[in-house]
């Protein structure tokens, strides 16, 4: 038992390494890079399933091995790694859907010259995830957190001689970056208010009743609690990394790079880093809630922004014409639902949304991957079409993973999580806002998923590409099926019948109740679910659009609204109009001050200079200078002798000193001999 | 050896490495990499010193460390800003042909 909490750290280890010997490995080394992430990612697998099994005998247990890293006066900073069921089942989960993401990668990735570098980025991605998820210290989780920020600038920027490419790897970089410097100063906050980042601590981490209780007097002048302070920078970070709403636009555009990097983005690796987060730190983002006198909860605003998020991706989605960025705007209102349901106090329904969504998430990434690599990069939906004939198991498990996020009842893991976050939100005595949005999202995923599966799949091919499209080879479909297995089997985790995943995750026993209680919202959300497929089915599925270039039916019925969600509600626009232009006016400021201003106060002293200058010449001249003449000219000659040693090359010099050095060493050591 | 010689030899073959790449190289970029593997055999003896050495004050050796790692840090911003002016002026980082400050 405590053996597997002091080998928790090779789970991050072992994909870390990899990505190092990927690094060193030249680029004819296909085969060694990747065979080497490969079976890292499977060592990962085998500890993290290991670690799992140890967690599930004791789910109420927070076993951790911290060490002390460095003090600083009279501090101290340590890091750790701890093993719950939290940590072990996102380990299982990350390094599972990492593994298949990894061997569909061999069949993606074969014609790319740059395959070696591709897999070392990619294991340092799967490190850097599991680091954030083992992490028993904030510093530590910060530390995997950047890293994740790091491999994700540089797998979406893969193909950087695209320049959309170059721009949305910077675009993911910033827009998180800003995120993550409220996480920063919530950290150092929190690190200022009680001494300590370490989660657990036996007693005295931050998560543990006795420093809780302690944050829990601190108030500010204007009433605010300090701990609901410190959630809500955190929970900026998580903002950024789990797109959700300002800071939600880096994820469509993060499209730019390779299939496999969107699947492994989306679903086990950065954008589940904010949801885990905010689940991670649960006691401590929740603690406020007992704080009567406070203004505002920080697990409100969550809730709010997660409801917003879920509405505005889903609403977005359903214009899109990107086969990828339909996906892409799901992902987002998915987040949402999750950010939703810790908002809302269930933090276990958003890590069992997040685990599905994982594999249903995943799954349709990469048959999505596996459409595009049929269809020769083709992945406008217009130029897409009747596949379902040509890839019948990319057209199977798509299928799948569609009925899993739209939540098609009973059978479908979607079905199961989502139910449990609009639950959740309906016993929410806060508002009922969130319930209401979430509800409406429930219908819009329907239709958009609908829509996606009908315009790809169904009817005829509508451009040389898609005509001839074949099914692609075994390394690339079996993942899928694996997945497709996944997205269904970990729907009955936790049904309400059998809430397994629920007691594991909290260490008490949940009582199972029956389907029956509840079942009045279970009904709405099933009517919905149908809402939405048949408004799909009956827009794009009954008469399949005949060629590339015809209208789509909705565009057609309301064409403002089409185009105002297809322009993804003008935010970008909105973004470049405001803050973009307020940064470009703070440079054209700066600029003024440095040119006029300053420049001008130099131009003025220099101007001053000019003038004492001319009557020292005037002195100079006529008085002084007779009898320097002769003098000067032999000093001038000297110098020009001694320039010839200015040879202008910075490492002559540097050789100089070098030789220099190595002679007074000598000397030193030679006088000290004798 | 005793880990300081160690950590000595260590830092010293880094330092060594620098010293040939800041020296060897023409490309001003790895010339740069060669300045800072010297920089960071400078902080490892500090490190080494500090950790092996007779006294272990808490915080000697990890803020000369800390600073010098971000004296480092902005030597290398200045150094980059050098060579992106490098390059505006002769389309190349090429440091040999950057001599027209010669006497």
């Amino acid at each position: 038992m405590n053996a597997m909490v002091d080998a928790l750290w090779l789970i991050p280890a072992l994909p870390l390494l990899a990505a190092g010997m990927g690094a060193l490995t030249p680029r004819r080394g296909r085969r060694f890079a990747a065979g080497v992430a490969i079976a890292a990612m499977a060592g990962a697998l085998v500890l993290s399933c290991l670690a799992l099994r140890s967690a599930l005998a004791a789910p109420s247990a927070h076993l951790f091995h911290n060490f002390r890293w460095f003090d600083l006066g009279n501090g101290v900073v340590e890091l750790g790694w701890l093993l719950d069921p939290l940590s072990a089942l996102m380990c299982v989960m990350v390094s599972l859907v990492g593994l298949l993401i990894f061997i569909f990668s061999l069949g993606y990735m074969e014609a790319d010259e740059n395959f070696a570098r591709f897999f070392c980025f990619m294991s340092l991605f799967a490190a850097a995830m599991l680091g954030v998820v083992v992490a028993n210290s904030l510093l530590l989780l910060f530390i995997s957190w950047e890293l994740v920020g790091l491999a994700s600038y540089l797998l979406i920027g893969f193909w950087f001689h695209k320049p959309e490419a170059a721009a949305a790897a910077k675009k993911a970089f910033i827009t998180t970056r800003i995120g993550d410097i409220g996480f920063l100063l919530g950290l150092v906050w929190l690190y200022d208010a009680t001494g300590s980042l370490l989660l657990y601590d036996g007693g005295s981490g931050v998560l543990e009743a006795g420093v809780l209780g302690n944050l829990g007097t601190l108030t500010l002048a204007s009433g605010l609690a300090v701990s609901t302070a410190i959630s809500l920078l955190i929970f900026c970070g998580a903002a950024g990394k789990s797109g959700q709403f300002p800071l939600h636009v880096w994820l469509p555009d993060a499209m730019e790079g390779p299939t496999p990097v969107s699947a492994l983005i989306h679903a086990a690796t950065m954008v589940a880093a904010g949801v885990f987060l905010i689940a991670r730190v649960f006691p401590l983002v929740s603690y406020d809630q007992v704080l009567t006198a406070d203004p505002v909860h920080a697990l409100t605003v969550v809730a709010f922004i997660g409801a917003i998020t879920a509405l505005l991706g889903a609403a977005i989605a359903v214009a899109q014409s990107d086969l990828k960025r339909v996906l892409a705007f799901s992902t987002i209102s998915q987040l949402g639902y999750m950010m939703l349901a810790l908002g809302v106090g269930s933090w276990v329904a958003a890590i069992f949304h997040l685990l599905t969504h994982a594999f249903f998430k995943a799954l349709l990434f990469l048959a999505a991957g596996s459409v595009i690599h049929a269809a020769h990069h083709e992945q406008d939906i217009r130029r897409l079409g009747g596949l379902g004939r040509q890839m019948r198991t990319t057209y199977a498990t798509f299928a799948v993973g569609m009925m899993a996020l739209a939540g098609v009842p009973f059978l479908f893991s979607g079905f199961w999580s989502k139910e449990a976050i609009l639950h959740a939100a309906s016993e929410w005595g806060v508002s009922r806002l969130p319930l209401y949005a979430g509800l409406a999202a429930v219908v819009l995923t329907a239709f958009y998923m609908t829509r996606l599966l009908c315009e790809v799949f169904w009817g005829s091919p509508r451009s040389p590409e898609a005509a001839q499209a074949h099914e692609n080879r075994g390394v690339i479909t079996v993942p899928l099926v694996i997945l497709a297995i996944g997205s269904v089997a970990l729907g009955f985790l936790g049904t309400p019948a059998w809430p397994w995943l629920q007691s594991k995750l909290t260490g008490e026993a949940v009582p199972p109740h029956s389907l029956l209680e509840g079942g009045g919202l279970m009904m709405l959300s099933i009517v919905l679910v149908a809402t939405g497929i048949g408004a799909g089915w009956a827009l794009y599925g009954r008469r399949v659009r005949a060629s590339a270039d015809a209208a789509d039916p909705f565009a057609a019925a309301a064409p403002g609204l089409f185009s105002f969600l297809g322009a993804r509600m003008k935010l970008d626009e909105l973004y470049a109009a405001t803050l973009g232009r307020m940064n470009t006016f703070g440079a054209a400021f700066s600029d003024f001050l440095d040119r006029w201003v300053w420049g001008g106060a130099v131009g003025f002293l220099a101007l001053l200079g000019e003038f004492t200058g001319s009557v020292n010449t005037e002195v100079d001249e006529s008085g002084l200078n007779a009898g320097f003449n002769s003098f000067s000219e032999r000093i001038r000659r000297l110098g020009r002798a001694y320039s010839g040693a200015q040879s202008g090359e910075a490492q002559g010099y540097l050789r100089t000193v070098a030789i220099a050095f190595v002679v007074l060493a000598l000397l030193v050591l030679l006088g000290g001999s004798r | 050896m005793s880990h300081l010689q160690l950590c000595l030899a260590f830092s010293s073959v880094l330092f060594a490495v620098g010293l040939t790449g800041a020296l060897a190289r023409s490309n001003s970029i790895l010339v740069l990499l060669g300045l800072e593997l010297m920089l960071t055999a400078a902080i490892m003896n500090f490190i080494a010193f500090w950790r092996f050495g007779p006294s272990h004050a808490p915080a000697t050796g990890v803020i000369f460390a800390v600073f010098a790692i971000a004296v480092a840090a902005a030597e290398t911003a200045v150094g980059l800003a050098l060579v992106i002016s490098v390059y505006r002026h002769q389309r190349n980082i090429r440091l040999p042909e950057a001599n027209r400050l010669r006497g």
